[in-house]
């Protein structure tokens, strides 16, 4: 027993704290007041009026189920990519030792590392070398490429805490290698992949860099932004979907979070 | 009992093979775990080797090729006259102004992180624990656009922060900081301030995790002991708790800093019209059809990293990611 619990921050700590996270949480939370505005043309504070009429405009907008339509897609073919990958990756690297092993991980984390106008332009010039057109796949390839390292890194944490005993005994008790994957390793690491897969899915969802690279004439529900905010057409519209947008992300963040809490992050575990 | 004996028949110690296509892949990659490994690694390997690392290389060597002025057309021939027209004065300009704001983005974001983390890491219990952590993960993962659209919201010329001025009666300080020469501007939405303040809210999170990270490690009782033995907390901070954290900052700090140097979006959406580095690349690839340019342009933050990795590395900062 330490001597140090139960113990009173100092106010100028608290304070500071607190004025911390306000900065981080206050900027999206005044997206939600907007979403509702009356005004029109300009981002005037305070609102003049609040209306709900904008939802409407927004739901029989073509251009804004088209961009999210292709930003699910997506985002579901990459996270599917990243899940198949970085599930291999984890499991070679955790269970194994064996030469080269460190630079595999760098490779995994290498395009999450350099800054995102790296890969975009990497992968443009890589696309105009080899005369690949731009299409949907393109986008897809850039996206799986950075989700892998996602997928892995939580598929890495939950592989390290399962024991390898367990494989062993199963293999003991006779079963062959694609029933002990069956039976016993995909059940311990279900969760972990879940949350590495929603994970991925945000990221890839909200992905704007490499994509303007990667799109060509597309446009996913981030290009779609970033060209209103270039370009304001109708600014309504844009706070709606900006509000849409967090809480779409915001749910398999606040589900991931939930589902992997039982790890040494744990509310409440000592140091 | 001797009868039991005899009817007891062994099963051999080594089954036999299961049979069957799917037995026999089980058993060699039971034998051969080796082979195992490879069909695992070669999937991932080839998709990061031939996508990512090939495309890389593919952009290192368009840099040294050269563009021909008059025609405009790609020569593929190696030259490092590309990497001489980074030297150019506007070319330099643009490298000297995004390490500036890298390294002030990075500083202020140090200095906003620590008390968040230091108060998640020691006092923070339960349920505010969680909360902490939520916290800072949600403005995290949330969307990088929205965010800077919250700013633009934020920082426009009728936006909520004038109004907060004007409230505050404070409009005279904000016209005096604006009509300043190089951090002023218009409107905060098209000054250096703007740009800066954008920055440093949306790396911040990168810099509160490993902070907290590093912080969790000291052991709440060194820092009593420092003021038992008659430290004031000025002295504690400077004299234990800041070289304890300092790994963690330096390794939050490669974050806002490697961030802050490719990112284009940021200055184009809220800032002057002067350029930074990612901004640079992106008018180079596209309006100029200058790629070469372009390519060397990204060797830049490359190199800048590859040296601050280098040092980052041996402060042990990696410890503390």
């Amino acid at each position: 027993m330490r001597s140090d619990r139960g113990q009173r921050a100092p106010l100028g700590l608290k304070i500071a704290a607190a004025c911390g996270l306000l900065f981080l949480h206050l900027p999206i939370l005044l997206i939600f007041v907007y979403a509702f505005t009356t005004e029109e043309k300009s981002f005037v504070w305070p609102p003049p009026g609040l209306t709900t009429q904008w939802f409407a405009v927004t739901w029989n907008r073509p251009d804004v189920w088209q961009a999210l339509s292709l930003s699910v897609r997506v985002a579901a073919i990459s996270t599917a990519i990243a899940l198949v990958l970085g599930t291999l990756c984890a499991a070679a690297v955790s269970q194994t030792r064996f030469f080269g092993r460190e630079t595999i991980s760098l490779l995994v984390i290498l395009p999450i590392a350099l800054p995102g106008i790296i890969t975009g332009i990497a992968l443009r010039s890589a696309f105009s070398l080899a005369d690949i057109p731009f299409s949907f796949w393109t986008i897809v390839l850039g996206h799986a490429t950075f989700c892998v390292v996602v997928v892995y890194n939580n598929a890495v944490a939950r592989f390290r805490r399962t024991s390898g005993s367990m494989i062993e005994a199963s293999m003991d008790l006779g079963a062959d290698g694609f029933q002990t994957f069956r039976h016993v390793v995909l059940p311990n690491i279900a969760t972990a992949l879940l949350a590495g897969g929603m994970l991925a899915f945000a990221l890839s969802f909200d992905e704007v860099i490499v994509t303007t690279f990667t799109a060509g004439q597309q446009q996913t529900v981030p290009i779609w932004m970033l060209e209103e905010l270039i370009r304001p057409r109708q600014r309504p519209v844009t706070n709606v979907v900006a509000m849409v947008v967090v809480l779409v992300t915001l749910l398999p963040i606040l589900f991931a979070y939930y589902l992997t809490r039982d790890g040494d992050q744990i509310a409440g575990s000592g140091k | 009992m001797t009868s039991a004996a005899v009817q007891y028949n062994p099963t051999p110690a080594i089954l036999p093979g299961k049979g069957g296509m799917r037995g026999a892949l089980s058993d060699l990659f039971w034998r051969r775990p080796k082979l195992l490994l490879l069909l695992m690694l070669l999937p991932p390997v080839l998709w990061l080797g031939i996508v990512y690392i090939g495309s890389l290389f593919a952009l290192l060597a368009q840099s040294f090729f050269s563009i021909d002025e008059f025609s405009g057309l790609i020569n593929r021939q190696f030259t490092l006259k590309t990497y001489g027209d980074l030297f150019q004065p506007a070319n330099l300009d643009i490298i000297l102004r995004t390490v500036t704001m890298a390294a002030l983005v990075t500083l202020a974001s140090a200095i906003v992180a620590f008390p968040i983390a230091y108060y998640a890491a020691r006092y923070a219990k339960g349920r505010w624990k969680a909360l902490f952590y939520l916290g800072v993960m949600l403005p995290l993962w949330s969307s990088y656009l929205v965010k800077v659209y919250a700013w633009k919201l934020i920082l426009a010329k009728e936006g909520i922060l004038t109004w907060l001025f004007g409230k505050l009666g404070l409009s005279w300080l904000l016209d005096a900081w604006l009509s300043l020469p190089i951090v002023g501007g218009n409107s905060l939405s098209v000054s250096f301030t703007g740009t800066f303040i954008v920055f440093v809210y949306v790396w911040l999170p990168f810099m509160i995790l490993p902070v907290q990270a590093a912080l969790e490690r000291v052991p709440g009782n060194l820092v009593e002991a420092s003021s038992d033995l008659g430290a004031s907390p000025g002295q504690t901070f400077r004299n234990v708790l800041f070289p304890l954290a300092l790994p963690g900052i330096v390794a939050g700090s490669i974050f806002t800093f490697s961030l802050t140097l490719g990112d284009y979006i940021i200055p184009a959406i809220i800032g002057t019209s002067r350029l930074f580095i990612g901004q640079a690349v992106y008018s180079q690839q596209g309006t100029a059809g200058n790629i070469p340019l372009a390519a060397a342009f990204t060797v830049v933050p490359i190199v800048i990293m590859g040296f601050y990795l280098w040092g980052a590395k041996r402060m042990g900062a990696f410890d503390a990611l």
